[in-house]
C-alpha cells in the first residue's frame, strides 16, 4: 500500500552507480519506469508472457516485470537508454531503422536488448539461433524477418564484414 | 514511370530513431505532478440488471480522490451513429464480463485497487447469450432495447439482380458452410490515457487512440463539453490493428475523473483488461452458394452471414455490412445476393480488426472456390485467372474498381512457388494452397454522414529552408507520419528529414478521420500532396521571377530550385522560401481529400465504395503431422498490388506483418471463452491467447506488383490490411492438398485436424466444420438491378423498404 515504507537499495544503472528508495513490492520494472523514469523501458502483461519488458541483468536479458527491485541491489542494469553512446546510436539500432525492424517501436527495446545479449554471446548467429534466442519476445507488427534481417546485418557489421 | 527522388525508396521512417532509442513517448510513459491513477471496476456477471452500487467504503479510503458510478455518465457513446449503445459506467445493467461499473481516481494504482475491492456492487443476474446461434433462439431476455428485433442487432438482404436465377444457370452449384472463429488484435501496447483538467475549462486527453477526432466527438457529446475545450492527443500506438478505434469508456472516465478531481488522472490498462476491450474479429457463421460454368464463370453468388457481436454495437453494423462487400470486387459475380445479421451476445464486443468484416468472407469464398475448382478439374489458379474483375469497371453492388492487379499476383506466386510442380505433387503430409483477396483504400464514405473532406493537411515553409506539415492522422506504427514526410519532401525537392511531421493533435492539427480501413495512406496521402503543390507553386512564381526562369522550368530537388535546361540557374530551398515570404508573407497552404462519389444509391451502399482496391495473392505450402494434426508452415508466397509503394521497406514490413497476423488467425488464435455458460473469457492472457513465435513464424516471400492507381498519391493503394485476408483460406486449402482434409473453420487447430483425418479413415466426409446455418427472420430484400441489366445503383421498390430503427 501506500503507506509503506520505502526500501534503499544500490544498484548499477547504465553504468552508473544508483541509489533509488521504492516501496518494497515493487519489480525492477516499476523501479527502472516508475522512480528513475527510465520508460524506454515497456510491458505488455507484467505477467512475464511477452518479454516487452526485457532488460539485461549481469548482462543476461531477464522480463523486468518479474524480478523484485529488491533482488536488483549490487547488480548491474542495463535498459535501451544506454545503447547509444555519444549521441550515436548502436550497430543494433542503425540497423533496426533502416531495415524497418521497428514499426509500433513498443517490443523494440526489448528485441534490441536481447538481441545485444545474444551477439555478445554469440557473434556471428545462424538464423536459427536467432530464432531460438528472441523466441520469448512477442511483436505483433513486423512477423520477426526484419527483425531477423538486423540482427544479421548488425552481427555482420559488428564483427567488420560489412 | 516517372523517376523520384523520395518516393519508393527504402528510406528509414521518420520517427525510427525515436523507436529504437526508446525515447517515444507512448501514452503510459506519460506522467504528470500530482497525478492521480485510475482503476475500473468491472462487472463479473455476464449479464445482470444492477440493482446498488455501494462506493462509501471506497471513498473514505485514505488516498481516494474521487469515485464514479454510471449515473454520473448517462449520457451514452458508440462509435457510429447509428449504435450508441455504450456508457462511461454501466447504468442499469452490465452485458458482460470485465463490462465497467465504477472508476476510482487514487493517489497510486495500489489504493485504486483496494479502493475497487471495497464497493460493494448487487447484481440480479439475467440469462445470458453465448453464441450467435442462442440469440437467434433466444430474442428473450433481450442484451439491447433496440436493434432489428430480439437479441438481432442488424438484419441485411441486399440483392443484386436474380441471384437465384443466375445460380440456377450454372453447370454446377455448390453450397458450403464455413465458421470463422473470433479473435483479438492483441497489441503489445495495452490502451493507456492521461486527461488533464485546467481551471479555465479546458481539457486535454493524451490516448493511445487510432482515431483522435473520434473521441473528441464523444468526450464532448457524453461530458456535455464544447469541442473547442477539448482537446485530444493521440499518442503513438504500440500497435493498433483495430483495436483502438472505437471511442473508450476508460478514456471519458479519467477526462471525468480529471475535471472532478482538478488533477491529471491516469489509466493503463493492465493486459486482461484489453482483452475486456477487444472490438476484435467477430466469430462469423457463413453460408454459400455459386453457380459456375463448366469453364470457370460464375453465374450467381448468394452468400449469408451470421455475426456474433458480443455484448456492444461497436463497428458492428458495418462490420455485417463488410462480411458481403467485396465478394465481388475479386471475381466478376454477375448476379449477387447478401443476407447478414449480427446477434448481441454477453461477451466482450467485437469490432473492427485488420481486415474489418472481410477476412471471415474471404475465408469462405476462397475455400469455396477451389472445392469449385476440384469439382470442374481446373486448377484453382487457371479458375480465378479466367474470372477475374476487370479494371475500370463497376461491380454487381456498384463498386468501382480501378487498377487491378491481380492477374499480376497470382501470376507471381504462382511461378514463385512453382505452384505447377508442387499442386497435387507433393509427398502426402505437404502441400501447397492457393488463395486471393482484395481490399479497400479507405471508406467511401465518413462514419458521420457530411460533406466534408476526409483528410487535411496543413503545410508550412520555413525561411530556414524546413517544413512543417500538420495532419490529425495517427501514427500507430504504420509509418503513417513518414508517409505525410516522404510526399511533401518528393514535390517540394527537399530531405524527407527536413519535414517536421506534427499529428493526431486536435488542436493543432486539420482534421483526419483516423487510422482504420487503410486510409491514411491514400487519404492524408493525397492531402498532403495538394498543400506541397499549391506551396510549390507560391515558391515556384517568385523563384521563377528572382531567377528569370519560366515556371514550368524549374525543378525542386536536392534541396534546391532551379532551371531544368541549366541546373547553375537556381537557388536554395530556403532562399526560395525566403524570396516567396518577402513578395507575399509567411508561407503557408493546406490541402485536403474528399473520396470520389459512390455509384451506389441504395441503403447499405455506403460500406465497401473505396478510392481504390488493393489486391493479393498467396501461396502457403504447409507440412501436417498425421500423428498430432500439427500443421506447421515453412513458407508463404504473395504478390500484393499496392499501385505504388510510397517506400518499399515499409510496403514489405507490412506485407509481412499481415502475413504474420494472418499465420496466427490460420492455425491458432481464437477469442475463445470457457465455463458452464461459455461467456468467461478463457483466461485473458499472451499465455494462453496463442500467437505466433519466433518459432512459428513461417518464412515470407514478397512480390510487389506497382500498377499506379489514379486516385492514389503517386498512384498508391492500401497494403495495411490486405495481404492478411488470403492467408487463413491459402493455409486451408493447403492442409487439403496435404492431406485430403478440408477444415472448414478457423483456426485450424491440431484437434480439428485429427477428427477430420480419423472421419477420413473411416469413409466418412472428411470435414470438419459447421453443419447447419440457422434460420433467420431476414427482411424483405432491397433489390438493386445490376449495371449490365439496366440499374442505376438505385434500389427498384417493389417491396416496402425495412426502416432502420435508430437508437
Amino acid at each position: 500500500m501506500s503507506n509503506e515504507s520505502k526500501v534503499k537499495i544500490a544498484l548499477v544503472v547504465n553504468g552508473e552507480l544508483t541509489e533509488v528508495a521504492f516501496a518494497p513490492h515493487k519489480t525492477l520494472l516499476e523501479v527502472l519506469r516508475e522512480d528513475l523514469s527510465l520508460t524506454g523501458t515497456k510491458h505488455g502483461c507484467e505477467l512475464g508472457e511477452c518479454g516487452t519488458c526485457t532488460v539485461l541483468l549481469d548482462g543476461t536479458p531477464v522480463l523486468s516485470c518479474l524480478a523484485l527491485g529488491l533482488a536488483c541491489a549490487g547488480h548491474s542494469v542495463r535498459t535501451v537508454e544506454a545503447m547509444a553512446q555519444g549521441g550515436k546510436l548502436h550497430p543494433l539500432q542503425e540497423t533496426f531503422a533502416d531495415l524497418g525492424a521497428a514499426q509500433c517501436g513498443y517490443c523494440t527495446p526489448a528485441f534490441l536488448l536481447a538481441a545485444e545479449a545474444l551477439l555478445a554471446s554469440n557473434p556471428k548467429p545462424t538464423r536459427a539461433e536467432i530464432k531460438d534466442a528472441l523466441a520469448g519476445n512477442l511483436c505483433r507488427c513486423t512477423g520477426y524477418i526484419k527483425i531477423y534481417e538486423a540482427v544479421e546485418l548488425a552481427a555482420e557489421r559488428m564483427n567488420g564484414r560489412v | 514511370m516517372a523517376e523520384y527522388r523520395v518516393i519508393g525508396k527504402a528510406l528509414r521512417k521518420v520517427d525510427a530513431v525515436a523507436k529504437v532509442t526508446g525515447t517515444t513517448r507512448f501514452a503510459d510513459d506519460l506522467a504528470f505532478p500530482r497525478m492521480l491513477y485510475c482503476k475500473l471496476l468491472r462487472s463479473t456477471e455476464p449479464h445482470a440488471r444492477l440493482v446498488s452500487i455501494d462506493t462509501a467504503a471506497a471513498a473514505s479510503l485514505e488516498g481516494v480522490h474521487a469515485i464514479l458510478t454510471g449515473r454520473d455518465l448517462p449520457i451514452p457513446f458508440g462509435i457510429l451513429p447509428v449504435s450508441q449503445d455504450e456508457h462511461t459506467l454501466c447504468v442499469d445493467k452490465v452485458r458482460f464480463i470485465g463490462d465497467p461499473v465504477a472508476a476510482v481516481a487514487a493517489t497510486s494504482e495500489e489504493v485504486a485497487t483496494a479502493a475497487l475491492d471495497l464497493i460493494k456492487v448487487v447484481y440480479e443476474p439475467l440469462k445470458s447469450i453465448a453464441s450467435a446461434e442462442e440469440a437467434v433462439a433466444h430474442p428473450e431476455p433481450r442484451i439491447h432495447d433496440y436493434g432489428d428485433g430480439g437479441n438481432l442487432h442488424k438484419l441485411i438482404d441486399l440483392e443484386f439482380g436474380d441471384a437465384d436465377a443466375g445460380i440456377a444457370a450454372g453447370d454446377i452449384v455448390r453450397e458450403d458452410l464455413f465458421f470463422f472463429e473470433g479473435s483479438t488484435h492483441l497489441p503489445m501496447e495495452q490502451h493507456a490515457a492521461v486527461a488533464m483538467w485546467s481551471p479555465d475549462g479546458k481539457l486535454t486527453l493524451w490516448t493511445s487512440t487510432q482515431t483522435p477526432h473520434y473521441v473528441h466527438r464523444a468526450v464532448a457529446k457524453v461530458l456535455e463539453l464544447a469541442p473547442a475545450r477539448i482537446r485530444v492527443i493521440a499518442t503513438p500506438n504500440g500497435g493498433g490493428f483495430g483495436g483502438k478505434s472505437d471511442p473508450f469508456n476508460h478514456e471519458i472516465a479519467v477526462a471525468k475523473l480529471a475535471m472532478l478531481t482538478g488533477r491529471p488522472v491516469k489509466i493503463t490498462l493492465t493486459r486482461e483488461e484489453v482483452f475486456y476491450c477487444h472490438r476484435g474479429r467477430h466469430p462469423t457463421l457463413m453460408w454459400v452458394r455459386t453457380g459456375v460454368k463448366r469453364d470457370g464463370s460464375i453465374t450467381g453468388m448468394h452468400f449469408r452471414s451470421l455475426l456474433d457481436g458480443g455484448a456492444y454495437g461497436s463497428y458492428g453494423v458495418a462490420s455485417t455490412y463488410y462480411t458481403g462487400a467485396l465478394q465481388t470486387v475479386t471475381y466478376h459475380v454477375p448476379r449477387y445476393h447478401f443476407q447478414g445479421a449480427r446477434a448481441f451476445t454477453n461477451k466482450a464486443p467485437c469490432g473492427p480488426k485488420r481486415g474489418h468484416g472481410t477476412p471471415q468472407p474471404r475465408f469462405a469464398v476462397e475455400v469455396h472456390l477451389d472445392k469449385i475448382a476440384e469439382q470442374l478439374a481446373i486448377d484453382p489458379a487457371e479458375l480465378r485467372l479466367k474470372t477475374l474483375v476487370p479494371p475500370n469497371s463497376l461491380t454487381a453492388n456498384y463498386l468501382r474498381v480501378g487498377s487491378m492487379g491481380l492477374g499480376t499476383c497470382i501470376a507471381k506466386v504462382i511461378e514463385g512457388s512453382d505452384w505447377k510442380r508442387k499442386f497435387h505433387k507433393l509427398p502426402e503430409g505437404r502441400g501447397v494452397g492457393l488463395a486471393c483477396s482484395s481490399y479497400i483504400s479507405g471508406a467511401g464514405l465518413p462514419i458521420y454522414w457530411n460533406n466534408m473532406p476526409h483528410s487535411g493537411v496543413q503545410l508550412k515553409c520555413d525561411r530556414g529552408g524546413g517544413v512543417t506539415v500538420f495532419c490529425g492522422s495517427t501514427e500507430i506504427g504504420q509509418g503513417s507520419d513518414s508517409i505525410l514526410a516522404y510526399i511533401v519532401a518528393e514535390v517540394l525537392g527537399v530531405d524527407p528529414f527536413d519535414v517536421a511531421v506534427v499529428t493526431a493533435d486536435t488542436d493543432l492539427t486539420p482534421v483526419d478521420l483516423g487510422s482504420y480501413s487503410s486510409r491514411v495512406t491514400l487519404m492524408s496521402g493525397n492531402a498532403a500532396l495538394q498543400a506541397a503543390e499549391r506551396a510549390r507553386q507560391i515558391l515556384a512564381l517568385h523563384a521563377g521571377r528572382k531567377l528569370d526562369v519560366p515556371v514550368e522550368r524549374l525543378t525542386f530537388a536536392g534541396g534546391r530550385v532551379f532551371d531544368s535546361q541549366d541546373r547553375k540557374r537556381g537557388t536554395s530551398f530556403a532562399e526560395a522560401v525566403q524570396w516567396a515570404e518577402a513578395a507575399e508573407g509567411t508561407v503557408g497552404t493546406v490541402g485536403s481529400y474528399t473520396p470520389p462519389q459512390s455509384a451506389g444509391k441504395y441503403r447499405g451502399a455506403g460500406v465497401g465504395p473505396s478510392p481504390a482496391y488493393s489486391y493479393s495473392a498467396c501461396v502457403a505450402e504447409v507440412d501436417v503431422d498425421p500423428e498430432t494434426g500439427i500443421v506447421r508452415v515453412p513458407t508463404i508466397w504473395i504478390a500484393h498490388d499496392v499501385g505504388r509503394s510510397i517506400n518499399s521497406a515499409s510496403v514489405i514490413g507490412q506485407v509481412e506483418g499481415s502475413i504474420y497476423m494472418g499465420l496466427g488467425e490460420a492455425l491458432m488464435e481464437e477469442m475463445a471463452y470457457r465455463g458452464d455458460l461459455k461467456v468467461v473469457h478463457k483466461i485473458p492472457s499472451l499465455l494462453e491467447y496463442k500467437s505466433p513465435t519466433t518459432l512459428e513464424m513461417c518464412d515470407v516471400i514478397t512480390y510487389l506488383v506497382e500498377d499506379p492507381d489514379p486516385n492514389g498519391p503517386f498512384g498508391a493503394k492500401e497494403v495495411g490490411q490486405g495481404p492478411l485476408l488470403p492467408v487463413m483460406p491459402a493455409v486451408a486449402n493447403a492442409v487439403y492438398d496435404a492431406v485430403g482434409v478440408r477444415i472448414d473453420e478457423v483456426p485450424i487447430t491440431p484437434e480439428k485436424v485429427l477428427k477430420a483425418l480419423k472421419r477420413k479413415q473411416k469413409g466418412e466426409s472428411p470435414r470438419y466444420g459447421p453443419e447447419q446455418f440457422p434460420d433467420i427472420p431476414w427482411p424483405e430484400p432491397i433489390r438493386v438491378p445490376t449495371p449490365w441489366e439496366g440499374g442505376d445503383g438505385k434500389a427498384v421498390t417493389t417491396a416496402p423498404l425495412s426502416v432502420e430503427r435508430p437508437h
